[in-house]
């Protein structure tokens, strides 16, 4: 049963993936293709951050600041060295889960209030290191000079077409993997941790580990997403590990619904087409982006997605 | 680093007096938003993302008044009144609609709330920088303290704040409203069974809170230039603030603000580039220590 439920979700996904792959085939349309670059690394952004928020109801501020180190670290070794693409976005991955799990191991035993706080505060620290690190970092400039963009797989990165469909597959597989994650015996723990800490306690499940392992896979997942970001801006800005981009993502979280795996995907889409269609129309983008928020938390009082759950309750999982 | 510069600060008197006024300063300011933030925690347990828009909005109404009036003391008073009606109006007609719920539909509809006012103050006082100026009534020679220069605005500042401080201290332990606001942070749902309007005191609480923060805004102005998205900075610091002193700590809130200022005062020296982070460092320090903070209450 379970084989089958991951084995149906990995067709979705595929099924999505070519579709979106086919697209440019039919019809080549830039914005569209930006859009779709720009939503996968936001998507894994968002979605990891939900491992955290939704699943184990840890509201971390400062999940940034994982995305901003694996566009650091991938942008600096691919300046810096001759690897190539696969194997710096990898150290970059890997550089973030070991950051995610000692800032986790500092974090993870702090109650709720405070773990949003201190989160939010190691974030911070790092966007001032990254700020005062001018030789390395570029300071407030960010890295810049570009990132070379070789050639992997026969893939031209340079291309747009290429980044895109790179930048498809790897949100795609990446999504998967937090899904089975989330649906895996790891993940029903966390939500168990969720309803009733007490009561997982006294089940055996050890908290802080089962915290700090959700943490450092969220943070992983952060910086490949930081790696997609590197990839579209061409270099690493002090931004993305600032916390207006924190924000960004537990506002993703929040608009498209915690309680639904695919609610950060959604809600990552709900922002960013907002921002792409306000921008035409208005400079004032936060006025509308703030009377659209208001609407939707006062009216849905949750996410789209958990919203829907509620309305049309057959289909419950 | 240069910790020489800093080592030469600490053993001139003029530098030591220039530098704690800017810090007491700052600290200051920073204690008058911080309080609202810790006092509206401290009762509703609510981390009030929105604080930091009180204080910029309180800052823009007094430079306007201050155009229109051209009196300062007419300016930072209709700014704190002004802030104080909109803390209670915000109260009334977006936060106490979502109490019951997640906590995250709060930092959702604070995050609305700053992002409209931020466009509104775009919209009507523009995208640029304001600068009010010194008003005039204080355009006088500086005084001189131990060799120091301390202009006369900054002594009525510090001493403004300190006198807020002094009242609410007291205003809390003292009078029937601050009794009844303590009580209401330990337990909400008896002080309402008793009889006390918790309604009508949630929205005093706020209002309480918006006023302080108009308030700083407003005192603020003439030292620091407007800008939409002022609120910002002073949100996250009167955050780290409210952290260490330990939430729902007035006292607390002064001495952290005051720690927080002073070593913004004397870091600029030491460590220029520097100084935000090491304040995240201190921050990280106390949640590790004692994470309820100095003055907080062990939960």
């Amino acid at each position: 049963m379970k084989e089958r439920a991951a084995l149906r979700e990995a067709a979705i996904a595929a099924v999505v993936l070519i579709a979106v792959l086919a697209i440019p085939f039919v019809h080549r349309s830039p914005a569209f293709e930006d859009f779709v670059i720009r939503l996968s690394a936001m998507a894994l952004f968002a979605t990891s951050l939900n491992l955290l928020i939704g699943n184990t109801g840890m509201v971390s501020f400062g999940h940034g600041m994982f995305y901003g180190l694996g566009a650091y670290v991938f942008g600096l070794t691919m300046q810096m060295t001759d690897l190539s693409l696969p194997v710096a976005a990898l150290l970059a991955v890997l550089a973030t889960t070991l950051a995610a799990l000692c800032v986790g191991a500092i974090c993870v035993r702090l109650g709720t209030d405070y773990f949003a706080f201190i989160t939010l505060a190691v974030q911070m620290l790092f966007y001032s290191v990254i700020i005062s690190w001018q030789s390395l970092t570029g300071g407030d400039q960010g890295l810049r000079g570009g990132i070379p963009r070789r050639e992997i797989f026969g893939f031209e990165l340079a291309s747009q077409l290429h980044l895109y469909q790179f930048c498809a597959i790897v949100a795609a597989l990446g999504l998967l993997a937090l899904r089975h994650i989330s649906a895996s015996p790891f993940g029903q723990t966390l939500r168990m941790i969720r309803d009733n800490e007490y009561r997982a306690s006294f089940l055996g499940v050890v908290l802080w580990r089962a915290r700090l392992r959700a943490f450092t896979i969220a943070g992983a997942f952060a910086g490949l997403g930081g790696v997609l970001a590197a990839l579209f801006v061409s270099g690493a800005y002090p931004e993305l590990a600032d916390w207006p981009n924190s924000g960004q993502a537990i506002f993703a979280v929040m608009l498209g619904g915690i309680n639904s795996f695919l609610g950060p995907l959604l809600g990552a889409m709900i922002l960013l087409a907002l921002n792409d269609v306000v921008t035409r129309f208005t400079e004032y983008q936060g006025l509308v982006l703030g009377i659209v928020i208001l609407v939707f938390a006062l009216g849905l009082r949750r996410g789209v997605l958990d919203f829907l759950k509620l309305a049309w309750p057959g289909r419950s999982r | 680093m240069d910790l020489d510069a800093l080592g030469a600060c600490l053993t001139t008197s003029a530098c030591v007096v220039n530098q704690t006024t800017s810090g007491l300063i700052v600290g200051m300011l920073l204690f008058l938003v911080a309080a609202g933030v810790t006092l509206i925690f401290g009762v509703l347990k609510i981390v009030n993302f929105a604080h930091g828009t009180f204080y910029m909005l309180g800052g823009y109404v007094a430079y306007t008044v201050l155009g229109a009036t051209n009196s300062y003391a007419l300016a930072v008073l209709l700014g704190a009144i002004a802030m104080a009606l909109f803390g209670a109006l915000f109260e009334r007609a977006l936060i106490s609609r979502v109490y019951g719920s997640n906590v995250l539909m709060q930092l959702l509809i604070c995050y609305a709330v700053v992002l409209i006012f931020d466009d509104l103050v775009k919209i009507v006082w523009g995208p640029e920088f304001h600068a009010m100026g010194m008003p005039p009534a204080f355009q006088v020679p500086p005084l001189f303290i131990a060799g120091g220069v301390v202009p006369p605005f900054y002594a009525v500042l510090i001493g403004i704040a300190a006198l807020i401080a002094i009242v609410l201290g007291l205003g809390l332990s003292m009078t029937r409203l601050g009794k009844t606001v303590r009580a209401a942070a330990i337990n909400p749902q008896m002080v309402s069974a008793l009889g006390v309007n918790t309604t009508l005191l949630f929205a005093i609480v706020f209002a309480i809170g918006g006023g302080l923060a108009g308030l700083a805004g407003a005192l603020a102005a003439p030292v620091r230039s407007l800008s939409p998205g002022m609120g910002f900075s002073i949100l996250i610091e009167s955050f780290i603030v409210t952290v260490i002193g330990g939430m729902g700590s007035i006292a607390g809130a002064l001495v952290s603000a005051l720690l927080i200022g002073l070593v913004r005062g004397f870091g600029t020296i030491g460590f220029p580039k520097f100084t935000d982070g090491m304040i995240y460092i201190v921050m990280i320090a106390i949640l590790l220590l004692r994470p309820q903070g100095l003055f907080g209450r062990q939960s």
